[in-house]
């Protein structure tokens, strides 16, 4: 086990631990920064270490409600991952076969993605006050997101469905299973740890989603417009613990789609 | 319902398990599928009768498994009928037609456990849930994997997965058994105990298989009647000992391997006793004589002698004369490979560089003082050699 290593080695490792402190470097300020004392500032040197901080993040800001802005990009989130899995879903299973223009509309749905961020946003307002529809998180913003949760959850489910072995269905229909009965009794299960992966990807996708709900959000500001407004206006290390907060949120759900992931695969394993 | 004996013991007693199976015969009138211009079965007749095993032997892309899937109706026939018993199937379901499917690779299903993978036709049926049970537990019983019902595909061997496959085709009961290519996922020797079980269950209860395979020595081993394809089309309907005796066609005969095969054209043919004597003239040999029907003078067409009918003798150049009871041609010996009890020898023929295939008892290789590099007379009988007409 003690063969030597040849430099190569050392130089490789030395770039990715760079690329790992360049990854994680920024957050790690802010972090530190979150953990201050009372007297803590914007800036390093760190003065004193307490999780203040963080509890004053709960507490009714001057500039902003971080607590009310959370739970309408949560449920903002769920609303995406949910619509997002299920449209995503069906259209796979439409594009396993070919119809007529189903090439036109796969190379419409993949090219919206190049259209600009803010031109989806103001395309959508503009559209939502010629129907007389409300700008709100749950209305304009949601369709907002849907506009860029859908083709990558499209194309994510396309893939799965081209590696998908369609000798299960033939089998079950084999066993006198009617369509309905492969779907949700054979094909549901077996795709179904694809979906956890679509359904994070479709909710980390809204709740970090900036530029497509800024000019749609209506009245009430979504988690990233609010920690936006709260950059200009706060002057305390309540900014830092906010970010910390909202990054282990993050972590925590990629935690829980790696557990479901992993019992999901598990029941296929046995 | 009781089960008579287990898989292992069926050898030795003709008990017949009362396991509600029974057989039906499978007939296809003019069966053909497209794919838009491609013609992947053409005009196919066939009647395999109950309780059969039937093997579709060819190489990959000659209709074999769209044949089986049309049978099973899980490919729409674009022209013609199948019949199974003698009932029209064409516009049933694969569930209504009393055949089951075993896939290739098994297609079991990966979430459900080894008893659930078993209960899903029943299930699926709407059969009660107490004669589930007793089935289900019937059918592990039989392919002896009663410990493993709670456990999942992956946890099991190759073996295993293939008898659970074929657990849950039998269960439902089918008149037809469909299996595609279902030893090819297996290692050789698990593939030749597998083999043997499949035969087993066959003769056990009686039931029509319908194979597909690729492999000459599983179609040789398992069936009753081998149906040889090509090209989407039927090339011989036989035994494995006629089609071992008498390949068909040029297409067989190469297909089967061990055969050398001489292309020429038909000068002379002479009504015989059992059958007519064909003179062909091979270029570069000279004349061949043969035996066969449905020769046409002036035509192409061709002979084949099997590798195992030839004999070798020492080079002389007066033994070369063509007589109509003896085919002689010069050859030598390239290569001599030992494969156990035969050796094969392969031989060049000396005009024309045509490469042939000599089978011998490997005592009878070290009896005699042969070698390679040498050359030397092949010789074989008219009798003993094929006319091939195409």
């Amino acid at each position: 086990m003690s063969k030597k290593r040849p430099l190569s080695f050392y130089l490789l490792a030395a770039f990715f631990g760079l690329f790992v402190l360049f990854l994680y470097g920024p957050f790690s300020a802010i972090f530190l920064l979150s953990l201050q004392g009372p007297e803590g500032q914007l800036t390093f040197p760190m003065r004193g270490f307490s999780f203040y901080w963080l509890g004053e993040v709960f507490q009714q800001q001057r500039v902003g409600d971080f607590v009310s802005a959370f739970q309408r990009s949560f449920l903002l989130g769920l609303l995406v991952m949910a619509i997002t899995v299920a449209l995503s879903v069906l259209a796979g299973m439409a594009f396993r076969s070919k119809f007529w223009g189903s090439n036109l509309i796969f190379y419409l749905t993949i090219s919206s993605l190049i259209v600009p961020s803010i031109l989806v946003s103001l395309g959508i307002g503009i559209v939502f006050s010629l129907l007389g529809i409300d700008n709100q998180w749950y209305s304009s913003a949601l369709a907002g997101h849907l506009t860029w949760t859908l083709p990558f959850a499209f194309l994510i489910m396309v893939g799965v469905f081209n590696r998908f072995n369609p000798s299960y269905e033939e089998a079950s229909r084999d066993l006198g299973a009617n369509d309905s009965q492969t779907f949700w009794q054979i094909l549901l299960p077996l795709i179904a740890p694809s979906l956890i992966g679509v359904g994070l990807f479709g909710f980390t996708l809204s709740y970090d989603e900036f530029t497509r709900t800024s000019l749609i959000s209506g009245e009430n500001n979504t988690l990233p417009l609010e920690i936006f407004g709260m950059t200009t206006n706060v002057t305390t290390p309540a900014l830092y613990a906010l970010g910390t907060l909202t990054t282990a949120f993050s972590f925590l759900l990629i935690g829980v789609a790696v557990a479901a992931f992993q019992l999901l695969s598990h029941r296929q394993e046995g | 319902m009781n089960i008579g004996t287990k898989i292992n013991s069926v050898g030795k007693t003709n008990a017949v398990c009362d396991l509600g199976l029974t057989a039906q015969g499978v007939s296809l009138r003019s069966v053909s599928k497209k794919y838009g211009s491609f013609v992947a079965v053409e005009n196919l007749n066939l009647d395999i009768p109950a309780g059969d095993y039937c093997c579709l032997l060819g190489p990959s892309g000659c209709g074999k498994t769209t044949t089986l899937r049309m049978i099973a109706g899980h490919e729409d026939v674009t022209s013609g009928d199948v019949l199974i018993g003698d009932r029209h199937v064409n516009n049933l379901p694969p569930a209504k037609r009393d055949t089951a499917m075993m896939f290739q690779n098994y297609a079991l299903f990966p979430h459900k456990t080894v008893w659930q993978n078993v209960d899903f036709g029943l299930k699926m049926r709407k059969i009660p849930q107490s004669d589930r049970r007793t089935r289900v537990g019937e059918m592990l019983e039989l392919i002896g994997l009663s410990h493993l019902a709670e456990r999942k595909p992956v946890q099991l061997s190759g073996g295993q997965q293939q008898r659970v496959a074929l657990a849950r085709a039998l269960v439902t009961r089918p008149k037809v058994l469909l299996l595609d290519e279902p030893l090819s996922a297996l290692d050789e020797t698990l593939r030749l105990r597998m083999r043997g079980e499949l035969r087993k269950i066959q003769k056990q209860f009686g039931m029509t298989f319908i194979q597909v395979t690729h492999g000459v020595d599983e179609a040789f081993a398992l069936s009753d009647q081998i149906v040889v394809m090509n090209h989407g089309h039927i090339e011989q309907v036989a035994t494995p000992a006629e089609v071992f005796r008498t390949p068909a066609s040029q297409f067989v005969a190469k297909f089967m391997g061990d055969q050398n095969i001489f292309t020429g054209k038909v000068i002379n043919c002479i009504a015989d006793t059992n059958s007519d004597l064909i003179e062909l003239d091979v270029k570069g040999i000279g004349s061949l004589f043969c035996r066969g029907y449905g020769a046409v003078i002036g035509n192409e067409a061709a002979c084949s002698i099997r590798a195992d009918l030839v004999e070798l003798e020492p080079y002389s150049a007066a033994t070369s004369i063509p007589s109509t009871k003896q085919n002689h041609i010069s050859v030598r010996i390239t290569a001599v490979e030992l494969t156990g009890y035969v050796t094969r020898v392969s031989l060049m023929a000396e005009k024309t560089g045509q490469e042939l295939l000599y089978k011998v008892r490997t005592d009878d290789w070290h009896n005699s003082s042969l070698q390679e590099g040498q050359l030397i007379i092949l010789r074989w009988s008219a009798d003993d050699c094929i006319f091939l007409a195409h």
